[in-house]
């Protein structure tokens, strides 16, 4: 287990299943790992990016002056190196040094922050808008310009071991799989209309950098647009009862010929030829949800 | 310093006797008026309340050591009911167990929500405020006790009663069959409300507890109120002479600034909580959609509150630093001014930030880029706090006593728990860490490692002065490392859960995250070694006896509370000390 840790941070990457199979990534937590899981949407790379090459830097270079300073003051000033103590209180020049230096450490964070929210809240012009609505302890799916529909729950774990039995390409995995997983398409922007028929719950897959609360009463909203094919897992992420637990959120993301065959199979359809670039989607200017 | 009269008998009345009643005469304590016997009845119910407050975190972290639900189940209560079934044969082993882990569930809930109230309010609240306020407020502005002595023991016995009610809360029916209100210290609407009866979703926590819960923090509530208001009439009203504000200690600042924060915080917490109450007994509608109302509000109008009573939680902590730095490096605070009303100026922007506690809401573009604004702001005054004991170190000639351990540990702790502030006051990364592990690690760095170091640090800076006798510097020195590598054990590998995206409050996790959740546990084991060192320090110091003097700590020691003996006398000051502009801080 302990090398296996390590042995994964080093490997880091998703899971490959083989070449050839339509399914290559796999958004999941690994085993032992210290860092994000693999981005599967460009929002997600920008969060990691700015986390990674801007916030850690700054956090870590802090930290360890910090720790510095106080290993120097413990060493160069303790009562033995030092008999006399110093009896200066003020310094004007460090003092007005140690205000100016975070304010400017702080504006350069901002400076980075802001477009990366601009990025997450401001929603594109989608192609598909997915409902997803919240409730104890289960989500459901609804795609409603192809009227397609469907509950989504955990899968037990009496099915997960039937499932794995068969050896499949992308084995079930405990408290994150479900009976119905979310069917999108790849390198389509989908505008994601979140809510809750009950207490309040959150829709997350962290990999696509996504996570809204699902409030009774208000419509939120979010969006994602997927790299390449794979199974991407989130959870529940807003404490709502019990089984909180046990509401997995598992996406598969399909080429868009899978996609409609997967509308068409759920008894859906498919608007015409997806036009390319082409709006076709006005409800998704004209739905305002809740800010 | 202080006037001792030669005690005479029979003046029981005199107000200038130091008549110290006996220990094992329950009336001193019921009916006590005496800021330091308050102070230290506050003290023992903290270490108290702590206790079980720690015992229901093993609880937690045992559950979490390993995949699957495989130990909170042997805990839960079983209702005669379910037991009859089994009797008659009606419910096999495998229902049976399968009940419990059912139950398992919601306890964990519980577990999670009142090891957090309990520590906030009934433990690192009473500790600081109520234990080191009472007891030192008075004695360093050279006061002979505080502004109001009989709301003083009304602030106090306000509590018990509080604990009470939040422990028949924990006990009586809360959701269904289940014992307890399982939703969070927080207590969210709609998962605390009850609209409509027993048959609809949002009836979850249909049983008494949430109830309970809402009386005992509305009591809770009410005790620190009126403690505040004590504390801010007395620091205004009975400085000594030449006392002025800017020649107060820093602890006392930090006082004043803390208690000005309850004061305006916890009526909007008040507010909310009746509103939860009416919603769930008087079918009012505040948080309820159906109605008109909006549960996103319950959220604006807790933070409201629950951002500056972070605050609350830690400031005292940042006084009691600034006491124990200076006084081991036998030199002045350095940047008085600046270290006073950079409490002031984090007191006055925590009022302002509360919505980053809850940027998943859909509050929109600008809203959050304000509050990203506005929250990281408060690094710049935290920075000037970190940096100023950094510089009352330097040139000093430190001495490593206990106390002085406790508070280089805090020091750096509270950096690192500080910076990842920094990171989650970003809402584009927090899209990320949101109600994950990684929020979880930030708060018990900044109060589990911040704010409990420092009462640490408190305790053993003061318990000379309170006790008269000397700890045993080898046992307490320890304790601290014990529990200085057991914290950072049980917490840092909580980053890379969260950065993993483990959701926080979850009872059950996948294969993936049990390596880190395994060593927390080990974690967990560690600090509970160093708790029991602790006790063991209290009980070896209280029966080796050794007069500590009235001050252990030497010249660096200037602030009043020193020239007092140790234990000070009940009654003190009885003539004002006259304080001059050099010897203030």
């Amino acid at each position: 287990m302990k090398r296996g840790a390590l042995s994964t941070i080093a490997a880091g990457a998703a899971a490959i299943f083989g070449a050839g199979s339509a399914l290559a990534a796999e958004g999941a937590p690994t085993p032992g790992g210290v860092h994000f899981q693999e981005p599967a949407t460009a929002v997600m790379r920008d969060i990691v990016s700015f986390h990674d090459n801007w916030l850690m830097p700054i956090i870590v270079g802090v930290s360890v002056f910090v720790l510095a300073l106080l290993l120097w003051v413990i060493v160069r000033f303790n009562r033995r190196a030092n008999p006399t103590p110093r009896k200066f209180t003020h310094n004007l020049l460090v003092e007005v040094i140690w205000t100016i230096v975070p304010v400017i450490i702080l504006v350069v964070i901002a400076s980075q922050s802001f477009p990366l929210i601009i990025k997450e809240e401001t929603i594109p012009q989608s192609e598909y808008t997915l409902k997803v609505t919240g409730r104890s302890w289960s989500w459901a799916y609804e795609y409603p310009d192809l009227g397609v529909s469907f509950t989504s729950s955990i899968l037990s774990d009496e099915d997960i071991a039937a499932r794995n039995a068969g050896d499949p390409e992308v084995p079930a995995r405990r408290l994150l799989s479900t009976t119905e997983p979310l069917v999108v398409p790849v390198g389509a922007n989908v505008h994601v209309l979140v809510t809750s028929e009950d207490v309040i719950h959150a829709w997350a897959v962290p990999s696509f950098g996504v996570k809204e609360d699902a409030i009774m009463g208000r419509v939120n909203e979010t969006w994602f647009n997927v790299d390449s094919p794979g199974v991407y897992y989130g959870q529940c992420s807003e404490l709502c009862g019990k089984d909180h637990a046990f509401m997995p959120i598992e996406v598969r993301a399909v080429s868009r010929a899978e996609f409609a065959e997967w509308v068409v199979a759920q008894g859906g359809t498919m608007p015409g030829a997806p036009a390319v670039g082409a709006g076709g989607e006005p409800e998704a200017a004209a739905a305002a949800p809740t800010r | 310093m202080s006037h001792h009269d030669a005690a005479h008998a029979g003046g029981a009345h005199d107000a200038h006797g130091d008549h110290r009643p006996s220990i094992y005469d329950p009336r001193r304590w019921l009916f006590s008026t005496n800021h330091k016997d308050i102070g230290t009845m506050y003290l023992v119910f903290a270490i108290i309340a702590g206790l079980i407050g720690g015992a229901m975190s093993g609880l937690i972290r045992w559950e979490l050591k390993e995949p699957g639900i495989t130990f909170l189940p042997h805990l839960v209560h079983v209702p005669h009911a379910i037991l009859e079934q089994v009797r008659l044969g009606v419910m096999n082993a495998d229902q049976l167990w399968a009940w419990k882990v059912d139950a398992a569930k919601h306890f964990y809930d519980t577990l999670v929500t009142y090891h957090g109230l309990i520590m906030i309010f009934f433990m690192v609240m009473p500790a600081m405020i109520g234990g080191f306020g009472n007891w030192f407020v008075p004695l360093m502005i050279g006061a002979p006790d505080m502004a109001f002595p009989r709301m003083n023991n009304i602030s106090f016995w306000l509590l018990p009663v509080s604990f009470t009610l939040a422990m028949i809360s924990f006990l009586v029916p809360g959701a269904g069959d289940h014992a307890g209100f399982g939703g969070g210290w927080t207590l969210y609407a709609p998962l605390s409300t009850n609209w409509g009866g027993g048959a609809t979703p949002f009836s979850y926590h249909d049983g008494p507890a949430m109830d309970f819960l809402i009386l005992s923090l509305h009591i809770a509530g009410a005790s620190s109120i009126l403690g505040a208001i004590n504390f801010i009439t007395t620091i205004f009203n009975m400085r000594a002479p030449g006392m002025t504000l800017h020649r107060m200690p820093l602890f006392v600042w930090s006082m004043l600034v803390t208690v000005w924060l309850l004061v305006l915080s916890l009526p909007v917490l008040a507010g909310a909580l009746t509103m939860l109450l009416t919603d769930r007994n008087f079918h009012t509608n505040f948080f309820n959609p159906a109605g008109g109302g909006d549960p996103v509000m319950y959220q604006h109008l807790f933070w409201f509150f629950g951002h500056p009573e972070v605050y609350i939680l830690i400031l005292p902590g940042f006084g009691m630093v600034s006491q124990i730095v200076s006084t081991f490096s036998r030199k002045p605070v350095f940047g008085y001014l600046g270290m006073a009303y950079a409490m002031v100026s984090i007191g006055l922007i925590g009022f302002v930030v509360w919505a980053h506690h809850m940027y998943t809401v859909g509050m929109g573009l600008d809203l959050e880029a304000y509050f990203i604004a506005a929250t990281m702001v408060i690094a710049v005054p935290t920075g000037i706090k970190i940096f100023s004991w950094i510089a009352t170190m330097w040139g000093g000639s430190i001495d490593f006593k206990v106390p002085m351990l406790w508070a280089i540990g805090f020091i750096f702790l509270f950096t690192v728990g500080g910076v990842t502030g920094v990171v989650l006051a970003n809402s584009g990364v927090d899209t990320s860490f949101h109600d994950t592990y990684y929020v979880v690690a930030h708060f018990h760095y900044v109060l589990s490692l911040g704010a409990v170091f420092a009462i640490f640090g408190g305790f053993f800076y003061w318990i000379p002065k309170m006790s008269g006798y000397r700890y045993n510097g080898f046992l307490a020195g320890l304790q601290f490392w014990i529990m200085f590598i057991g914290v950072n054990i049980v917490f840092f590998p909580q980053h890379f859960l969260g950065a993993q995206g483990m959701p926080r409050r979850h009872v059950d996790y996948n294969e993936a995250y049990q390596y880190w959740n395994n060593i927390s546990t080990i974690g967990y084991l560690i600090t509970a070694v160093g708790v029991l060192v602790f006790l063991v320090t209290l009980v070896e110091m209280f029966l080796v006896k050794r007069k500590a003097g009235a001050n252990p700590w030497g010249e660096g020691a200037n602030t009043l509370e020193w020239s007092l003996s140790s234990p000070p006398p009940f009654h003190q000051f009885n003539e004002l000390p006259v304080i001059k502009p050099e010897a203030g801080h």
